[in-house]
Order: C-alpha cells, then structure tokens, then sequence
C-alpha cells in the first residue's frame, strides 16, 4: 500500500517514540507573533531554557500593531504598545529573527512566511496562531498550536503528538464563473460542519485545487482550522516550486528529485474521504455566527438556533442579499493578497461605495503586497470608490481592543471567524470573498459578486 | 502543572451549544498582560457580563447562577475550544477553576492547550452530556470514567494526555529526556535535508 503525502512527510520527521505512546515529531520552522511570542519566550529565559536552533524561530509584529499610516510602536489597544516592546526585547535577547513594525517585510505571518521562503514543501512549520495551516498550501504540514507547544518547539525542535488520522477532500471538475477558493471552503464547512475535519490531516486535491493559483490554495487551507482539521494542505507542483524558488529563506531552485516524490501515493488509503462537485459552488457568504452558518448568496437564511438569530438580526427564510451594510472590510491571512486586492479591485473600479457604507478599509497582507498594489495602481482604485488604505497586519480581522467598528454594525468581511463578538461587541459579521465584500460595498447591502463586472471575475 | 484531582467530584456547568469559540472563552480585548495570569476575569466576558465595562452580571449566564458559581467541570457541545490558537482561553479557564470539560469533541489546538494546563477533556456522546449536565458527578482519570449514581461513562484518552495530567508533568523535561535521540536524529537530518539548517555553514 502506498503512502499519502501526510504519511511521507510524518514518517519523515519522526525522531522517536515516547515511553507514554506518544511520538517525538521534528519541528523544522516555528513563527512567532506579539500577541503570544513575548509570553512564550518570556516564561522559557524565566525557566532557564535556550532556543534549540535559533536561525530556524522566526516572529513578526502582526496581532496587535496598528494599521494606521503613520503608525509606530503605539497602538489604540491599552498595554498594547508592551506586546511590541517586549516581543523585540525577547527576539533579540534569544537570537531570533524578527520582522518588526516596520520593516520592509513585516506583514501576516501567513503572508510573508510564502513570501520569504521561510515555508518549504515537506517541512513542518508551527506558529502560536490557529491559521497556520494556510502554509499548507505549499505542501508543508503546517498547524497551529499554543503557547506552551511554541516554548516545547523552541526548546526542543520537536513537538509530542499522536498521530492524526488522515482525510483527503477531492474537488472534482472546475469552479463556476465568479466561484473562488474562499467559496470552496465555505461551502465545504457548510456542507460538513465546523467540527468535520476535527481527528484529521486533510488533503485537499482534485482538478479544481490543481487549478488553483498559490494564493487561492492559501486561501483555501487557511480555513481548514475552521472545519477543526489539525492541518490543511495541498500536494506541490510545478506552481509551488515557481512560486518559491529563490526567494530568501528557499533553495535557489527545486531541481533535486526529492522535490518530486511529494504527493499521495496512487494507491494510498486515506482514513476518511469527501468528494465534492466544484461545479456546485456558489460565491458564499455566512449568515450566522459560526462559519458552517454560510449559503449561497442567492439563498435565503435557513432556520438556526434562536440565539444566532437573534445575534445576527436576520430571520428565517429572509433573503440574504439585499441585506443593508454598515461595513466593508478587506483583510486578514485569509483573503489579503496581491491577487485578492486585484480582484476586488477589478469590481471597484470606476464604482463608489454606497452612501450608506460607514467604513470601508483595505488592509494589504503585508508591506509587500502593499508596495505591489501601489505600483500596479490598485490603491488609487479603492480610494476613489471610498475604502481606506492602510498598513499591514492581522488588524479587524478580530477586535484588539483598540480599533473597532460602531456596536451593531453589519460588515461584510474577507475574514476568516463570523463568531459572535469577533470583530468587536454586537458586531454582525458576513464572511465571503474579497469579490463579493467590493460588489456588496458597491451596492450597500449583500450583493451577489457575479452582477458586477462579470469579466472581471471570471476564474 | 499541579496534578489532575483523583478523583473530581463536583457538579457540571452546563453550557450545552455547540462550537463555544474561544473568541467567547476570552475575547482579545480582555487579554491585556503579557503573561499567563489576571485572566479569569475575563472569562466568558461577552455572556457572563450583561456590560462587560462594568463588569455588570448576566443572571442568565450559567456560571452566574448560585449551584454553578464554583462549578470545576464544565459540560459543552460539539466542537467545543474552536477558533483562535490562544491558550488563554485555557489559562482562563484553569484560573477560575475549571478542571475537566465534558463535551462531545475539541477543536485541536484547545485540546492540546487543555492537557498542557492540567484541564482533562472528556468526550462523551450527546445524549451521555445531557444526563451528567447539571448533576454531580465523579470524574476518574485513572479509571477513565464519569460516574454519576449508578450510571458509569467510559471515556477515551490519549495515553500521553493521561501520563501527563496525572502525573502533573511538564512536557519539555519530558522530552528533555530524549535529547540523545533529538540530536542523532537532527545530525543525520543535516544531511538528508541540508535546506532545513538556515544560517548553517556545514
């Protein structure tokens, strides 16, 4: 029997048994941000331990630091400006390299991580933030953990774990006009519930992820800790090894034939399978609180609990485009790219967000993908339609507890988490791609991307 | 970590939804130390605060109500500890006083969280959930049963999560153990995989 590319990569980095049953599992990146990077390596100098491999721990400032142009040290967040100060002060004590306020590369960890070379095919790459597993879009198993899992990875280039069972989600056929990567997850969520990948690894494959450019299978792992999968990932290909050769922290090139043998076995078993018709997606956005909550845009909100309903203000059997919208937000590890910015971009151009939309913000992925939108224009086209412009970082993506949007304000959001509270008290998110938060800025209400610019959409 | 009671005798709280996120357990706004502690306080401020400024109750939130105000088992649905990676949602949880949840599964991340901070997770089936939910009940990790009266819930646990909780003890000198087999491994690895060693001049 054959191996599934989890297999390969586990067995690969499998250092030891432990007495207790569990195994002893290599850890060859780890990524730290301020939110949890000063805790971590402030309790292991407290405890007297060394960094294993410091060249290997890398950090940036995302979580908590303004997106404000202009901005320094300083943040809205009370004792926030600490998490910055302390996160530096440890980097360096440790010997760790840090991408810090702003630097020329600073940026979401998931974003710059790709755009540095630090992820590699078949490497394990952890980091103290749930949306790790977007990496995996690079052929690396890659996950989230803990504070307490951060300091164990850095203290000894391994991490205890029992083995997860493996699932293998196949995308059959092609995406519909106008249907991206984040439509792809959300209807999977739908379809099989928040807690469906929970136990499991999950592979996504099929024509319609082999389609995918690196950003879209990015997008599409990053919601695998949605479905409560330990690790979402994507087998590489011609396009991954493109896409990295030479940067930074990456070989030259990916010639070596080891490069090759990374994908599922053709006869391999996996634990669990889902299949599902590419051609049956919809553009999606969430209705609820919870991103299994999510529909077709064209459908009308189904019947929930009584407490969603209520937290999200929409009844059972209401339409849900056509909804009115306070907010428009483009952001987060999710949906924050060069190509995202382009796309909704695309739909923008020549428009103006409704009156009756509050707030409209672009926040770019990182610097770089800043500095790329700038010179391409795109700027200039969200400016004018009336969005803000902004720094990089994990910004409203969540509420710090400095920023924040007006208490009940609807936003239809390029986020990850519609959870009750996410983006702020009463806040009631939407969650969709970054297509559909421009179409429905345009119209002031949740609107369907494929009315708009229907050219400029096409997969 | 101080090691898990043998066995918890106590009455379960119910919270009994599904997909409790941990953006409910602690919202960010409420982590504002650096550290690991002053964070109970914050613990499921959205629902346990009818104003959250003012630190106002909400008599409806079960952890407000009298059986349940020093509840150390927590009882909750399907996919429970789901979202954000913080492990302050743990360390919340293991300063108010919670020390085993009961719920029909855990997001990963939270789990693993949970079996680093002395907090034992129990699944159980939903229809078993909805028996303990409320009552007192005896957790035994030893023994890998709730009990409650005459009734007996076997429940699984990774053998790993066990030695640990039980035995209160710190993963890292653990591993620390195996440092020989670290060190093999990573000098055969050099090799094998010279890519991976950034900054290193072999």
């Amino acid at each position: 029997m054959g191996k599934t590319l989890f297999d390969k990569i586990w067995d690969a980095h499998l250092v030891a048994d432990t007495p207790s049953g569990a195994q002893l599992i290599a850890i060859d990146r780890v990524f730290l941000h301020e939110r949890t990077g000063a805790a971590a390596l402030g309790r292991m100098a407290e405890m007297g331990r060394k960094v294993h491999d410091p060249a290997r721990v890398f950090a940036v400032m995302d979580h908590i630091v303004d997106t404000r142009i202009g901005r320094g040290d300083g943040t809205l967040m009370v004792g926030g400006e600490a998490f910055i100060t302390e996160t530096r002060a440890a980097c360096k004590a440790a010997g760790i390299t840090l991408f810090d306020v702003n630097d020329r590369d600073q940026g979401i960890v998931h974003v710059i991580s790709p755009e540095l070379g630090v992820v590699l095919p078949g490497v394990t790459l952890v980091a103290p933030d749930s949306h790790t597993c977007t990496q995996g879009a690079f052929g690396a198993l890659a996950w989230g953990i803990g504070s307490s899992e951060a300091e164990h990875a850095m203290a000894t280039g391994t991490l205890r774990l029992s083995r997860p069972k493996t699932m293998r989600v196949t995308f059959k056929g092609a995406l519909a006009r106008g249907v991206t990567a984040k439509d792809m997850a959300l209807h999977m969520i739908a379809a099989h519930s928040a807690g469906g990948g929970a136990g499991h690894a999950v592979e996504f494959a099929g024509d319609a992820v082999s389609a995918l450019d690196m950003e879209g299978r990015m997008t599409l792992c990053n919601m695998a800790t949605e479905f409560s999968a330990m690790a979402g990932f994507v087998a590489p290909d011609a396009k991954t090894f493109e896409y990295l050769a030479g940067r930074r922290y990456a070989p030259a090139d990916f010639a070596d034939p080891y490069w090759q043998t990374l994908h599922s076995d053709a006869d391999a078993a996996f634990d669990a399978e889902i299949v599902i018709d590419a051609g049956d997606i919809a553009p999606m956005v969430s209705w609820g609180t919870s991103p299994e909550e999510a529909i077709a845009v064209t459908a009308k909100v189904p019947q929930g609990h009584a407490k969603v309903h209520d937290y999200i203000g929409l009844a059972a059997g209401a339409p849900l485009a056509g909804t009115p919208l306070d907010v428009a937000f483009i952001g987060s590890c999710t949906n924050s790219r060069i190509s995202d910015l382009r796309r909704a971009a695309a739909i923008l151009d020549g428009h103006r967000i409704a009156p009756s939309v509050k707030t409209a913000m672009v926040v770019p992925g990182s610097l770089g993908v800043k500095r790329q939108a700038e010179a391409e224009g795109l700027d200039k086209i969200f400016v004018a339609a009336g969005f803000e412009w902004r720094m990089s970082g994990c910004s409203l993506c969540f509420y710090a507890g400095g920023e924040g949007f007006a208490p009940g304000s609807r936003v239809i959001s390029s986020t990850n988490r519609n959870f009750e509270g996410r983006q702020g008290p009463g806040i009631r998110t939407h969650i969709a791609s970054p297509e559909t938060v421009a179409a429905s800025a345009i119209a002031g209400a949740i609107a369907d991307p494929r009315d708009y610019a229907r050219e400029a959409v096409a997969a | 970590m101080t090691p898990f009671p043998q066995p918890l005798t106590g009455i379960v709280a119910p919270l009994l939804v599904d997909n409790v996120d941990t953006d409910t357990i602690i919202p960010s706004r409420e982590m504002r130390t650096t550290g690991r502690t002053g964070l109970a306080d914050g613990l499921f401020a959205p629902w346990r605060y009818a104003d959250a400024d003012s630190r106002t109750e909400n008599p409806d939130f079960v952890l407000n109500q009298p059986p349940y105000r020093h509840a150390r088992i927590l009882a909750g649905g399907a996919n429970f500890g789901a979202g954000s990676s913080r492990e302050h949602a743990v360390w919340a949880l293991a300063e108010w006083g919670i020390r085993a949840i009961i719920a029909e599964s855990f997001a990963p991340i939270f789990r693993a969280n949970c079996m680093r901070n002395g907090i034992l997770p129990v699944e159980l089936e939903s229809t078993a959930i909805a028996a303990l939910a409320g009552a007192e009940v005896t957790v035994d990790l030893a023994g890998q049963q709730v009990r409650h009266g005459d009734a007996t819930h076997a429940f699984a646990i990774d053998p790993e999560a066990k030695l640990m909780l039980a035995g209160g003890l710190d993963a890292i000198d653990l591993t620390l153990t195996q440092k020989s087999d670290i060190a093999d491994w990573t000098a055969a690895d050099r090799k094998a995989r010279p890519w991976v060693y950034l900054g290193i001049t072999a």
